[in-house]
């Protein structure tokens, strides 16, 4: 029974499909996971109250011919950012402790229809401000390969469940980097699709034109089969693509079975491989540079100048907008409500309320957009920064003149130690330098294992990005890579996490 | 304020030259609000829907809603836009205007701010003396109207002193059109005319596109004014007040007024104009400080990320501007022709609001003389007496039905006034007050002769009188007939009874 946590969620479609096993069998199997380990890695915020129920009524739709996805009865884990009607939603945010939304995100209604079946909602950094899942208004989340370090952030939650098999897949949120980078600290695999791919309706906004919701799993092929589910136009958000997406899980499908790379080009960010990167890091990196070379991949080395301000830029555009979408958070109508003493006006109980609130980061942040957002203020920072963005994405179109996709590390380190970073944002935010530019530019970025890190043996991810609306030839790739490198070591790495108890 | 702190209107225009500009809100009437499928309060026939019962999570601002914008909401304000002979914008932007109050769920209000869909036009605008005057227009943006808070507990009704406050977020997201004029100069002794003017102008406009049922007294239209003073001679303008809740034709006209009058006394005394925005006080006729306005407001205006930009094809503007309806003024003055009422009761229903209601009841079939008196008559005296707008009392429709009984004889004057308060209070049709009160004119010449009868009895002289040719002498018993019947005779019928029993019976 134990087993099948062990495999892939297309095996455990594969099976379910068979009748060699149950919807309930493998949902039991992966919350005896869960119970089992949950103590020592806090992967989860809330815990569904229902999933048998619901893993029994897929399996009887199964059994009356109905299977409405790929993945119907496969469990799942949602990061605590997607409003769901039946398991608290707080975003990790003690401003919002206790909070059930009375509506679903459109990604969860999909889940639903889907009929996956959802385990829990998974830790974050409040707001999916942090890159560590340390700044959680609740509690930490350990990462299963070293319980001392960091599972990253802002989703550490979704990205250690999936590596400790708590579930086969989840879904995260990336805005700037906060699938990709956890994939990279968990040996898992990570996607953020094109922005405007994947509905954000019911996704509690951090920063709205960078925030997109995507598949984390174990391999290219699970997170193709759940990018499938999730992505599609929504009516209800005026930012989503309307045109329809090719299959993700047929672009995994072909790229495992592709005999070698010839005529596939590829860039190397050169400013994406260079300052900041760890010397462990990197080795990971050209090792698979030189297994794209080895299999006729045309390797280039790509200039996108830009790249340098994206640390800088992001840290005005996202707060500038996270500090407006979290001004709703004034205990007038739902979440925490402070009083203070005396006779306070409404005012006084706003201010009272978001001080005690919200976290010293979200605090940070707000404060941050609030200035680059002022009069007299706003051309140099807000401004500026949504200029260098327009100059990066124009970097980016150039670079895919000449390439089919681009690579860089997806973290520049492995796993830091939790509290390392703890204490200087800065640093924090530096780990964000070779993920933010995809989001900036609005285009699609996935992380996969690349190996584990000669110094600490933890770890490290390769980042891959493609055009804008170009998601399938990440997949493609993805998997011949995914593929390649796990024939190079033997053993596919998202496979072989330590057994944590 | 004592009138001692305000200068004769004219002396203030001796020494100070007043510039003015407006700022018109329109509620517009589609079915669905600004950025989401709850149904619009500004769309209903009926006033006061339930609190907070017209409401998806975005109009309380739940974690992870998102705003959809109106594609007809964007064709009205386009519409609009045109009719203000404003240039459309080929591609407008929302923006996020940011300030915490409670009455904004999400805490900030989604407006257009540096790019709107309509700027630069002019609007044709007809005064008392027939003039007209073009009122240079600036903009007109897109915006979402705000909840609304009730103050309880305090003695003034406002935030300052209140127990606690009551918010109701059904208008929390209605779809507005800010249309704002550039300063005008040179109105003179007429600027408070030209607003009032004006106002009406924009509320003639909007009916005529059927964009917004424009009832001041819903706040479905409301207007700020803008007043400045530069002494004569100076070129740069004077320090400007904005005066809100100004919520009749006639009051912008008094708040427009006032403000030149106020500021006059504190220039003149050396003093200086506090730019602030200030509460119009209907029932006393003065301006209050509220909110002062200083650099401190930043509303941090940034794009709203949520939405993408507004994009008005030259093929939709060009079909909004086929279907464009008459100009206000070109529309007055044809009607003006065909009802051929003299200039002075023209001016008189312009001048009351009341041009939609009257061209409304005449075109459902009342005679003209007949659609003007029962405006400008009972329903503007029952208004004024309510406060209300006399446009809220009464349809078309019901005129209709309570002329065509007086034409047929079936009601009097007297009753009709009878009839036509019932209507206001909702008791039903013209046709189902008559029956259900028994209201209708005594037709029965035997109750009248018998009525006739004891009314000379008390007074036999009468019949002489009337013999020898005092034909007036016949009102006296017309008077005691009417009042024995509780006014539910017919006068003239009764005249012509008692002349022929006189002659009878000599």
């Amino acid at each position: 029974m134990s087993d099948i946590t062990h495999v892939s969620a297309a095996e455990i479609a594969r099976s379910l499909a068979q009748g060699e096993i149950s919807s309930v069998e493998v949902t039991t199997a992966y919350l005896a996971r869960m119970e089992a380990t949950e103590g020592v890695l806090g992967s989860f915020l809330a815990r569904s109250s229902n999933a048998l129920e619901v893993a029994a009524a897929s399996d009887q739709a199964r059994s009356r011919g109905e299977t409405p996805s790929a993945l119907a009865g496969v469990p799942i884990a949602i990061k605590d950012v997607l409003c769901t009607t039946d398991m608290v939603t707080t975003a990790g945010s003690r401003i919002l402790e206790g909070w059930i939304p009375p509506y679903d995100a459109t990604v969860v209604t999909k889940l639903r229809q889907a009929g996956m079946v959802a385990l829990g909602k998974t830790n974050m950094d409040e707001f999916a401000m942090g890159s560590s899942t340390e700044h959680s208004g609740y509690h930490v989340t350990k990462n299963p390969w070293d319980i001392t370090r960091a599972p990253g952030g802002s989703g550490g939650g979704s990205a250690a469940a999936v590596a400790a098999r708590q579930a086969p897949v989840a879904i995260g949120s990336d805005t700037g980097g906060s699938i990709r980078q956890p994939a990279a600290f968990t040996g898992t695999v990570g996607v953020k699709p094109t922005y405007g791919g994947v509905s954000r309706y019911g996704v509690i906004a951090l920063a709205s034109s960078l925030d997109q919701v995507g598949p984390v799993s174990r391999t290219v092929e699970d997170a193709a089969l759940l990018h499938d589910v999730i992505a599609g136009h929504d009516p209800h958000d005026s930012t989503s693509i309307p045109t329809p997406w090719p299959s993700m899980a047929d672009a995994a499908r072909k790229g495992s079975q592709a005999e070698s790379l010839a005529g596939v080009r590829v860039g190397i960010v050169k400013q994406l491989v260079g300052e900041g990167i760890s010397p462990a890091v990197k080795q990971r990196f050209d090792q698979a540079v030189d297994l794209i070379s080895a299999h006729g991949g045309e390797v280039v080395e790509i200039d996108a100048p830009h790249c340098e301000y994206a640390v800088a830029a992001y840290y005005l555009v996202l707060p500038a907008e996270a500090s407006s979408n979290l001004a709703k958070f004034d205990s007038v109508r739902f979440g925490l409500r402070v009083t203070p003493e005396g006779n306070p006006t409404v005012e006084d109980v706003m201010s009272a309320t978001r001080d005690q609130g919200f976290g010293d980061e979200v605090k940070r942040r707000i404060i941050l957009g609030t200035y680059a957002l002022s009069a007299g203020y706003y051309d140099a920072y807000y401004g500026s920064a949504q200029k260098v963005r327009t100059l990066i994405q124009r970097d980016f179109a150039q670079a895919f003149e000449k390439v089919d996709v681009l690579l860089s590390p997806a973290a520049p380190t492995s796993a830091f130690p939790l509290g390392e970073k703890l204490e200087d944002p800065l640093a924090m935010w530096a780990g964000d330098l070779t993920t933010i530019p995809v989001n900036l530019a609005g285009i699609p970025g996935m992380s996969i294992p690349m190996g584990l890190a000669k110094d600490d043996g933890l770890p490290t991810g390769l980042q891959l990005m493609a055009p804008a609306y170009q998601d399938a030839r990440l997949y493609e790739l993805g998997a011949t890579l995914e593929r390649l490198i796990t024939d190079r070591d033997g053993v596919m790495l998202s496979m072989t996490t330590p057994e944590v108890i | 304020m004592a009138s001692a702190d305000l200068m004769d209107f004219d002396k203030a225009l001796e020494l100070f030259e007043p510039v003015v500009g407006f700022e018109v809100h329109v509620e517009l009437s589609t079915q669905t609000k600004m950025f989401s499928s709850a149904p619009n309060p500004a769309a209903m026939e009926a006033a006061g829907v339930d609190p907070n019962t017209c409401l998806t999570p975005l109009c309380i601002g739940l974690p992870g809603s998102l705003p959809v914008v109106n594609g007809t909401a964007v064709e009205y304000s386009i519409s609009l836009g045109l009719a203000l002979g404003c240039d459309i914008a080929p591609v407008s932007r929302f923006a996020r205007k940011n300030y915490f109050y409670p009455d904004l769920g999400k805490n900030y209000q989604i407006s257009q701010y540096d790019e709107p869909i309509a700027f630069e036009g002019s609007v044709a605008v007809e005064l008392d003396d027939g003039s007209l005057v073009d009122v240079p227009i600036e903009r007109a943006h897109m915006e979402e109207d705000a909840g609304k808070l009730t103050h309880v507990g305090g003695a003034t009704g406002r935030i300052q002193g209140a127990e606690y406050s009551l918010v109701d977020y059904n208008r929390a997201g209605v779809p507005l059109v800010e249309i704002v004029t550039k300063p005008i100069e040179g109105l003179e002794h007429r600027v408070g005319e030209l607003g009032r003017a004006y106002v009406s102008t924009v509320r003639d406009m909007v009916r005529a596109l059927g964009i917004s049922h424009a009832r001041m007294e819903r706040g479905n239209l409301r207007c700020d004014a803008n007043v400045s003073l530069r002494p004569r001679g100076q070129k740069e303008y004077g320090t400007r007040t904005e005066t809100k809740n100004v919520n009749s034709f006639r009051s912008i006209e008094r708040a427009v007024r006032y403000e030149v009058q106020r500021q006059a006394a504190i220039l003149a005394a050396g003093g200086s104009i506090t730019q602030e925005t200030r509460h119009w006080h209907e029932d006393t006729g003065v301006t209050s400080p509220g909110r002062p306005k200083s650099d401190a407001d930043d509303y941090r205006y940034f794009p709203e990320p949520d939405l993408l930009p507004v994009e008005a094809s030259s093929e939709l503007v060009e079909s909004l501007r086929a279907a464009l309806p008459e100009q206000p003024v070109e529309m007055r003055r044809r009607l003006k022709g065909n009802w051929k009422f003299s200039d002075v009761d023209f001016q008189a229903i312009v001048n009351a609001g009341l041009l939609p209601e009257v061209h409304a009841t005449i075109e459902a079939g009342v005679d003209p003389a007949a659609a003007r008196k029962w405006w400008m008559g009972e329903l503007s005296r029952i208004a004024n007496d309510r406060g209300v707008e006399p446009g809220s009392l009464a349809t078309p429709e019901g005129i209709k039905g309570l002329q065509h009984l007086i034409d047929q004889g079936r009601l009097n004057d007297k009753l009709a006034r009878t009839v036509l308060l019932a209507m206001v209070d909702g008791e039903g049709s013209p046709e189902e007050i008559v029956a259900a009160r028994g209201l209708e004119v005594v037709s029965d010449d035997g109750a009248l002769i018998a009525a006739i009868d004891e009314a000379l009895a008390a007074d036999p002289g009468v019949l002489d009188k009337i013999r020898e040719g005092k034909v007036q002498a016949a009102g006296a018993i017309i008077g005691a007939v009417m009042k024995a019947m509780r006014g539910s005779a017919d006068a003239a019928r009764v005249r012509e009874l008692i002349i022929e029993r006189a002659h009878q019976s000599s």
